[in-house]
């Protein structure tokens, strides 16, 4: 473990990146996630890395593509309007089972939108924003320590399982400077050899990465060995934190930077007694259904508030893990509009009183 | 007992599913032998397009990857960089190429990528039924453009070699139709260039074959290689468009400066 070093969002995701042996990264300007490409086309040709400035979203997936095919440890990222534009490549990635490493630094929508931050891309990330079946690990950190936690992380398990991770922030976690330590430094000279890698065949048989099966018999086969892989992931890499949660009556489920601003909102009112906790997903796919699920078994949770800067999209993954025991309620901000602690505390003071039923903030 | 003609070893040993007639089949050759004569195949890795050719990932026995729809230049791109000792070529039809491709191509040009584009024009978007190109000519019939491409409602032609030849970092480019036995000849030889200038790390290289899709064309094979030699060739003049790189030079025509 490295010193402690106050750096920028953007830039630490980059280095957390280079750390975990990423070389090339490919990406096209966007704000507010600029500095990640400012970073790494200074710092990627310092460790021997490659920066490719493309000439579109849709080049830099597929360069991406191209040295994933290669067998090299390869990035872009992006923000909203870039991602729309990186789904033709997260589609083809997956069918041909190549690794990579997405980020999203989100900005509200639709269209150009705005600037600021929000968490509307949490449908294109989780449910599939390209075509076919195919599933992304998403994570959803709420830190800038978090998010070099987590990329580090998402660069290992895209060479484990051959798929694309998306880690999803926001303008905000991109934009703040915090304290991080970066974990230690992987050589990607010491990585095993990838033999599907197409390098040419060097006296070895021929390799192909293709994601066409026109033969739907074997088409079918190709996407059961997907779904066997997903069903994997689902199985083995749900993430979360709970907050205070053993004695709470109502359970603010929030990811991101949003659960931050709950939790300070939270602090306040548990100081007051008032009987609240925090579910925080850190897995946004797969979500961590499971220990929602065992926090409502718990018998104590009346009731649970999904606040989320959308107009509401997590809280669909929230309902189907409660099943309809508990009443779930939402509160959102959208547009790059964040909702302040206070905001959150009148909301689930009036919850608790039985006043708002299921007023949203939107 | 000599052996007066083989299938190059770097072609798999299996049928293809090309049309009768169709030049995708003497293209597939060319690049084949120019692998094997070059002594690279073992280090080529190829990139397959969306459109007729999408097979040759099945033909071609080297390290294959499947591009989506046009983006081959740049699944190439990351390629290269990742493993510059890798001889990359992509194989590209003109919708693949020069329609949803267009920006993937110029920027991988314009960055002056060591890798071979293959081009096949024949005019017309053969895998999805005849629909009309960007290569195709005015007055073309095709099954999006019934009366006839005319360019006041469907455009112009693109030409890929003359919007190619001022780009800097161009290193070679050739257009070349695959009618004769003369003028496979010379393809052969054009290919053979476009790999030797990535071997020698000089830029981005394109040869452009002129080819035939009977089926697409509707005419029976003899006539569409005639079609190609008396019609495409008029619009699509062939020759070698650049042989080395340097700068093309800008300005307006007649005063353009070039320089080395
Ligand atoms: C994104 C996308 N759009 C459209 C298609 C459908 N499509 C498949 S091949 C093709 C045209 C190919 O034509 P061309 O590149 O000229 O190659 P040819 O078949 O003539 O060899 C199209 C439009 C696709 N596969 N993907
Ligand atoms: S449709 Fe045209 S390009 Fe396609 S295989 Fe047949 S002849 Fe060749």
């Amino acid at each position: 473990m490295d010193e402690l070093v106050l750096m920028k969002g953007n830039e630490a995701v980059g280095e957390a990146a280079i750390r975990a042996g990423c070389r090339f990264f490919f990406g096209y300007p966007i704000t507010p996630q600029n500095e990640i490409p400012e970073y790494m086309s200074r710092r990627l040709p310092e460790v021997g890395g490659v920066f490719v400035q493309a000439e579109s979203e849709l080049a830099a997936i597929n360069m991406v593509y191209g040295c994933a095919a290669a067998g090299a440890r390869a990035m872009t990222s992006s923000s909203s309007p870039g991602i729309s534009l990186k789904q033709e490549g997260i589609s083809y990635l997956c069918g041909s089972e190549l690794p990579a490493l997405i980020v999203n630094m989100i900005r509200g929508g639709p269209g150009l939108g705005t600037i600021q931050p929000a968490q509307s891309d949490y449908f294109q990330a989780v449910k599939g924003g390209g075509h076919g079946d195919y599933r992304v690990l998403v994570y959803g950190p709420a830190s800038v320590q978090e998010m070099v936690d987590l990329t580090y992380l998402a660069v290992g398990r895209a060479d484990h399982y051959r798929n694309p991770v998306l880690v999803l922030g926001d303008g905000i976690l991109g934009q703040m400077m915090e304290p991080v330590r970066f974990p230690a430094a992987v050589d990607p000279a010491g990585l095993p050899e990838k033999p599907w890698a197409t390098n040419g065949r060097r006296g070895g048989p021929k390799r192909l990465l293709n994601s066409l099966y026109l033969e739907p018999e074997k088409c079918e086969d190709h996407n059961r060995e997907l779904q066997a892989k997903y069903c994997e992931m689902a199985a083995t890499e749900k993430r979360w934190e709970t907050v205070a949660t053993e004695d709470a009556e109502l359970v603010v489920v929030a990811y991101g930077t949003t659960a931050r601003i709950c939790r300070t909102g939270l602090e306040g009112l548990r100081e007051r007694g008032v009987p609240v906790g925090l579910f925080r997903p850190i897995s946004l796919w797969p979500f961590p259904d499971e220990a929602l699920d065992a926090l409502i078994e718990g018998g104590k949770v009346r009731s649970l508030l999904a606040v989320e800067m959308s107009a509401g999209q997590m809280v669909e993954d929230v309902r189907l893990a409660a099943r309809g025991r508990v009443p779930v309620h939402f509160y959102g901000r959208a547009g790059g509009m964040v909702p302040q602690p206070e905001e959150i505390q009148e909301h689930v003071r009036a919850l608790l009183e039985g006043g708002a039923a299921n007023a949203g903030g939107l | 007992m000599r052996v007066a003609f083989e299938r190059p070893s770097a072609l798999a040993d299996i049928p293809t599913h090309y049309c009768p007639g169709c030049t995708h089949g003497i293209a597939h050759r060319l690049v084949a032998e120019t692998l094997e004569e070059l002594k690279v195949f073992d280090r080529a890795v190829g990139i397959a397009p969306v459109g007729c050719s999408v097979l040759a990932y099945n033909y071609f026995d080297c390290d294959m990857v499947q591009a989506a729809h046009g983006r081959a230049p740049a699944v190439a791109t990351g390629l290269k960089r990742a493993r510059p000792d890798a001889v990359v070529f992509t194989y590209q039809g003109d919708g693949d190429l020069a329609s949803i491709g267009m920006a993937e191509l110029v920027h991988a040009a314009a960055r002056g990528e060591c890798i071979t584009v293959v081009f096949i024009n024949n005019a017309i978007y053969g895998m999805t039924g005849g629909q009309m190109a960007p290569t195709t000519l005015l007055g073309q019939h095709t099954s999006t453009s019934p009366a006839g491409r005319e360019p006041g409602r469907e455009g112009f032609p693109i030409r890929v070699c003359e919007l190619l030849e001022r780009v800097r970092g161009v290193a070679y480019l050739a257009r070349i139709p695959l009618t004769s036995p003369a003028n496979v000849a010379r393809a052969r030889s054009s290919v053979r260039k476009a790999f030797q200038t990535q071997l020698e790390g000089k830029g981005f290289a394109l040869v452009e074959l002129l080819s035939s899709c009977p089926t697409g064309w509707g005419m029976p094979p003899r006539e569409a290689l005639r079609w190609v030699d008396e019609v495409m060739t008029e619009y699509y003049p062939p020759g070698e468009f650049r042989t080395e790189p340097g700068d093309p030079g800008g300005g307006p025509a007649g005063k353009r400066g070039s320089q080395p």
